[in-house]
């Protein structure tokens, strides 16, 4: 369980990647509005490329309930999972 | 803390378009003389920024039937459809747009806005999936809020994209809903509007096309990309505004659905608002009655697009994808795109900036939009001055002596004071 979830942050750390600057510190705490500063748009194209990396729908009204990386990965297992 | 410290970020960038003059989110006119002119801080402007597509706005015969029903109904209803009742003139209008799209059905709203807010967040249950192009509006992501449906995005333009994220649901239940548009209002390209109707036949789905910045603009009749692109009969609902071509307010839905106009009661945003004023619902009628007939406004305001999108392409800009009636022009940066809006306007053209995140792929862009009154020689004069402000700022080289006849800023004479 543990583990799913650690690859699974791994994955959307590894997207994340190509939409910040090179070596902003990223962990699972991260919230990812405020301390990377992506705007909503930018946030929605995230969420995009993880439902390409994981082949999934993930609905943006449960965007609205996700503010760290933590919460994302949660969100995603959960519907992996679905 | 403030109520309003979460715009902190918001009051920081006005804060930073307003220091060196005119910010250009809160333009004021003094007046506007015509479709093509106004007066900014005490100047003659070109205006290309208006969506006025067909420059009807003071159409003699619109005019004419605004104030002869002002004077007939007064100035308002001051209610809604439900609570104050339907005008003559309501009924007339919606019948006359059914007509005008050869649809069963029509719903008048009191702005386009409101319309995708009405249509979209009734007609998207519990249950339901709507999937709605990644540019869209702003009043179609607010419809998605208000709506009880899951919401995805599909890539901006991009059918494939859609049937696989469709696809995705698997046997879910519920209906499909795709939402795209005629013309994105940013960067002036179409939907594939056939690809797209293709997957829609294909899984079932429902398709609603937002023709807000097409209706007039495309098509031989003037209905929209739907026309443009022949798919009229797979396309479920058409949404519209009469604040564009229409040259007034108010949006419009239109569909040959059986069931449609059982929305006039499950639509909030169409039940708890007063419903247009006679003498707008009057000019709207008028304006639609000439579009019907008249399809020389639309051929001009297409040829007026080509026209100053082949002169900035010539010059050398970054555009949008596609020669239409909005015209994009890509900045290489915010800082540049608010400085050359500014020099634009201290040369006598108004268009609008566009700034992320509004814009798609946080571009910043200079849109402009023609309209069918633009003269050639007007839009010379707006080409001109775009590429003296763009070699002004490094955006451009400087043409070259063999340069195309629009490339020659030094001929083409500014509108006279």
């Amino acid at each position: 369980m543990a583990q799913q979830l650690d690859s699974i942050g791994v994955q959307i750390i590894e997207v994340l990647a190509g939409m910040i600057p090179p070596g902003t510190p990223v962990s699972a705490g991260t919230r990812i509005a405020r301390d990377l500063g992506l705007d909503s748009v930018a946030i929605m194209d995230f969420v995009m490329e993880l439902e390409e990396r994981f082949d999934i729908l993930i609905p943006l009204d449960q965007i609205s309930d996700v503010e760290t990386i933590r919460d994302l990965s949660n969100a995603i297992e959960a519907l992996v999972k679905d | 803390m403030s109520i309003f410290a979460k715009f902190e970020d918001i009051r920081r960038t006005l804060e930073d378009l307003s220091i060196t003059g005119q910010n250009p989110l809160n333009v004021h006119f003094d007046e506007i003389r015509s479709p093509v002119e106004g007066i900014v801080n005490g100047r003659r402007v070109l205006l290309f920024g208006t969506s006025n597509y067909l420059g009807l706005t003071f159409d003699a015969d619109c005019i004419e039937a605004g104030v002869h029903m002002l004077r007939q109904s007064g100035t308002g209803t001051t209610g809604s459809r439900i609570a104050n009742g339907t005008y003559a003139g309501h009924a007339a209008l919606e019948k006359q747009l059914a007509q005008f799209y050869g649809k069963r059905s029509a719903m008048v709203f009191s702005t386009g806005y409101q319309a995708n807010l009405g249509l979209i967040s009734a007609l998207a249950g519990r249950e339901d999936h709507l999937f709605i192009d990644a540019d869209s509006h702003a009043s179609i992501y607010d419809a998605c809020r208000l709506s009880s449906a899951e919401i995805i995005r599909f890539r901006h333009n991009d059918a494939d994209d859609l049937a696989r994220r469709i696809g995705r649901l698997k046997g879910k239940p519920g209906c499909r809903i795709i939402v795209t548009e005629g013309i994105y209002s940013m960067l002036g390209d179409t939907a594939p509007l056939r690809e797209i109707a293709a997957v829609k036949r294909a899984t079932g789905a429902y398709l609603i096309v937002d023709e807000a910045h097409s209706m007039g603009v495309l098509g031989t009749r003037g209905r929209g990309l739907c026309e443009a692109a022949g798919v009229e009969a797979d396309v479920d609902f058409v949404v519209g505004t009469f604040s564009k071509s229409l040259g007034a307010m108010g949006g419009f839905a239109i569909s040959d659905l059986e069931g449609f106009d059982l929305l006039r009661v499950a639509a909030r945003p169409y039940m708890f608002t007063a419903s247009l004023p006679p003498s707008i619902i009057a000019t709207v009628s008028a304006a639609l009655a000439r579009i019907s007939h008249d399809g020389s406004l639309g051929m001009r305001v297409r040829a007026n697009g080509l026209r100053l999108y082949t002169g900035l392409a010539q010059a050398g800009f970054p555009l949008g994808p596609q020669p239409n009636p909005v015209v994009a022009v890509k900045m290489p940066d915010r800082d540049t795109a608010v400085e050359f809006w500014k020099q634009l306007l201290a040369e006598g053209v108004y268009l609008n900036l566009a700034l992320p995140p509004a814009t798609p792929g946080s571009l910043a862009l200079l849109r402009s939009s023609v309209n069918a009154l633009h003269t050639d020689e007007q839009i010379d004069c707006a080409i001109a001055a775009l590429c003296r402000v763009g070699v002004r700022l490094g955006v451009i080289k400087r043409p070259a002596g063999r340069a195309a006849p629009v490339m020659q800023p030094e001929k083409i004479a500014l509108p006279a004071e």
